[in-house]
């Protein structure tokens, strides 16, 4: 078992014919994901990098019986793209998109909470299981197939953590880029907990930053319920406050949000804390080693 | 995105937001006209910077006569106004808002923002209005009312009547405040508002709420709807160095450091500042090149990067992944040629072709230390800055 997604996820594209789709549905498909439709208004009918593409999801889902979406609509048309895959009842939906206004992801929320379908993102790199699937953007050579579960709020900060795992021969069940946005479909405590039930999932790894409480909510879940080790990072500790960095979520405002709140929340949950990013596979192989000799 | 004091009561006004009679100059010659024109016995000549606390610095006075605020405009128009949020550089004011005094009974707080946690608008009052809610929050976080408006459903009138009475204010203020609270909620959803704050909110002794001051923020992501904000942009309240970054849309904030890196994810580039510090250095920069990160956009970085004259060496940090690391270095070694770049430069790169890209850069000629990882590479690039200053 992995976590979201594995060898029968069937995925349909939103924004396939489009050049970022396009370009990552061909490097899903290499990496072995069952990309079964595109959607594309008024491009239905026709073929795509030899995949059927429907004017809407809903025609989609049921001609394919595809279960999961990835969306690459540009951001004024992405929480529509992500409304209509709510509104197709896809139990899963990864929407890359960066750049979405928050107002508009505020009625995606409202709409999110009543339904059944998880959404991973928006402003995220995708999910993987590494060997079986996945959705999204990241590089799929640098993972391996394994038994740590990697949350995450960065793209490329989390390629340098799956990276620095693989070297050391440590594998992932799945790796979830939750998104640098102010309002997330799946927080950090989501993903823990999917985490702590999955039985393939045997240590977790959250590289979090600075912005928000998501951190911390998650650090008293863990203090409470899981007993699987946890190796933790905080980007932006010399991150200045009021200043957005990058990421649109990514703001210390009125003292609240800093690294070192975080740090500190993480450690009172007895999460194996790292200053340096350099240091997440290595503390991970440490913490897995002790184990092992346990 | 920020906007001045008086743009953002224009802004209110439109939607019915009760705001005190105002004109803005920019020559000490108009605010004599404009104190006229408004008419009071009293006017408030206030500095327009993108900073709080300008009451503190000395930027916000009153005068008794049309003559009066022409002197005190000659004096706060181009002076560097220092204020607890501005830090020591301060600002210059170039903007001046000169408005009615009003007859204040009582000083509120009210703002509106987007709580993360509630995934919705949120309205926060308080009876502590003038002081900064940062400073209520650590002190009587108790005091602070808090009412989450349904996405779907709007603010409700009961919810208007729980921030009167929680307020203290009489009962028949409830229907004064119903249509302020509304046009000020409508004024934040059409504008796409990160932050609407009205700090003092006040009760005049003839029973009005006005908003004595106004500050709003817009979402940098809804913008592009948003023509006539974007408009309001002041460039002269922004570093020159970002502005040309944002020309180039790249994110870049300055910091006081003098080692610059360039980075491509902005989690991964506020992890490259963080290792730069652990190796005893100091960043000079956050910059974000985009997950791209075209040879062009290099370029752009690279302009931008050496237009700090504090920088003393460069921390060039990819992780590719798909991108290709020879396109990369090709544009690391085109950019650092045409610009002449004389700062040692110490590239780690991961990615497609990473042996090519090195070869490539190595081959060059130039000056570049190819790291092997982050840790590496921090430890070279604080090195060659001359270490710890």
């Amino acid at each position: 078992m992995s976590v979201l997604v594995n060898e029968q996820t069937r995925v349909v594209v939103q924004g396939l014919t489009g050049r970022e789709g396009g370009f990552h549905a061909e490097q899903m498909i290499a990496y072995g994901t069952k990309v079964v439709a595109g959607v594309t208004p008024g491009k239905g009918g026709t073929k795509h990098l030899n995949v059927p593409v429907f004017n809407t999801v809903a025609d989609a889902v049921r001609e394919t019986a595809a279960n999961a979406s990835a969306i690459f609509v540009p951001p004024p048309f992405a929480a529509d793209a992500v409304l209509e895959a709510i509104d197709a009842k896809l139990p899963l939906v990864v929407c890359i998109t960066e750049g979405i206004p928050t107002l508009d992801m505020v009625r995606v929320a409202a709409v999110l909470r009543s339904s059944k379908t998880r959404l991973i993102g928006p402003n995220c790199p995708g999910l993987i299981s590494p060997g079986k699937c996945k959705i999204g953007i990241m590089p799929g050579h640098i993972h391996k197939q394994g038994n740590v579960g990697l949350v995450s709020r960065s793209g490329t900060l989390t390629y340098e953590a799956v990276d620095q795992l693989t070297r050391l021969g440590i594998g992932q069940s799945t790796c979830i880029g939750i998104g640098g946005d102010p309002i997330i479909g799946t927080s950090f405590l989501d993903a823990i907990k999917m985490f702590n039930e999955d039985a393939e999932t045997h240590s977790i790894v959250m590289i979090g930053e600075i912005g928000g409480n998501a951190e911390e909510v998650a650090a008293e879940y863990i203090k409470a319920h899981v007993k699987k080790p946890v190796v933790g990072f905080i980007a932006g500790q010399t991150a200045p406050p009021g200043r957005r960095m990058g990421h649109a979520g990514a703001i210390i405002s009125g003292g609240q949000g800093t690294a070192k709140t975080k740090y500190a929340a993480m450690q009172a949950a007895g999460i194996h804390t790292v200053q340096s990013p350099a240091d997440i596979g290595s503390t991970m192989a440490a913490v897995l080693g002790k184990a092992a000799s346990r | 995105m920020k906007i001045h004091e008086y743009q953002a009561k224009g802004i209110l006004a439109k939607f019915g937001v009760p705001i005190p009679r105002g004109e803005v100059v920019f020559k000490k010659e108009d605010a004599k006209a404009a104190a006229q024109k408004i008419g009071t016995p009293v006017v408030v000549v206030k500095a327009q910077i993108h900073a709080g606390g300008r009451g503190k610095g000395g930027g916000v006075k009153l005068a008794r006569s049309p003559e009066q605020a022409s002197e005190l405009a000659g004096q706060i128009l181009g002076m560097k106004l220092v204020t607890p949020q501005t830090g020591a550089e301060g600002r210059i004011v170039r903007r001046l808002l000169i408005e009615q005094g009003l007859d204040i009974k009582r000083e509120l707080y009210l703002s509106i923002l987007v709580d993360r946690a509630a995934e919705a608008p949120v309205i926060l009052a308080s009876a502590s209005g003038g002081m900064e809610i940062e400073e209520v929050a650590k002190d009587y976080p108790e005091a602070i009312l808090r009412e989450v408006i349904s996405p779907a459903a709007g603010l409700q009138s009961y919810q208007v009547r729980k921030i009167v009475f929680g307020l203290g204010l009489p009962a028949e203020m409830v229907k004064v405040a119903e249509p302020f609270l509304q046009s000020l909620y409508r004024a934040f959803l059409a504008t796409d508002a990160s932050l609407l704050e009205i700090n003092p909110l006040v009760l005049t002794g003839d029973g009005k709420l006005i908003a004595l001051d106004a500050k709003m923020n817009f979402d940098d992501n809804a913008l592009s709807r948003h023509p006539e904000i974007a408009e309001m942009r002041d460039l002269d309240e922004e570093t020159p160095l970002e502005v040309e970054a944002s020309k180039y849309k790249l994110n870049y904030i300055q910091l006081d450091g003098n080692v610059a890196c360039m980075v491509n994810g902005a989690g991964l580039a506020m992890a490259t500042m963080d290792i730069i510090k652990l190796a005893g250095g100091n960043p000079a920069n956050f910059l974000d090149v985009g997950g791209g990160a075209s040879a062009e956009q290099v370029k752009n970085a690279f302009k931008i990067l050496l237009g700090d004259p504090n920088v003393h060496a460069v921390f060039i940090n990819i992780f590719g992944g798909i991108l290709r690391c020879d396109v990369l270095a090709t544009g690391v070694v085109n950019a650092a040629h045409d610009l002449k770049i004389k700062v040692p430069v110490v590239v780690r790169m991961e990615g497609t072709n990473v042996e090519k890209g090195k070869e490539i850069l190595q081959k060059s000629g130039l000056n570049f230390t190819v790291a092997t990882g982050m840790k590496d590479g921090a430890e070279k690039v604080v090195a060659l800055a001359g270490g710890a200053r």
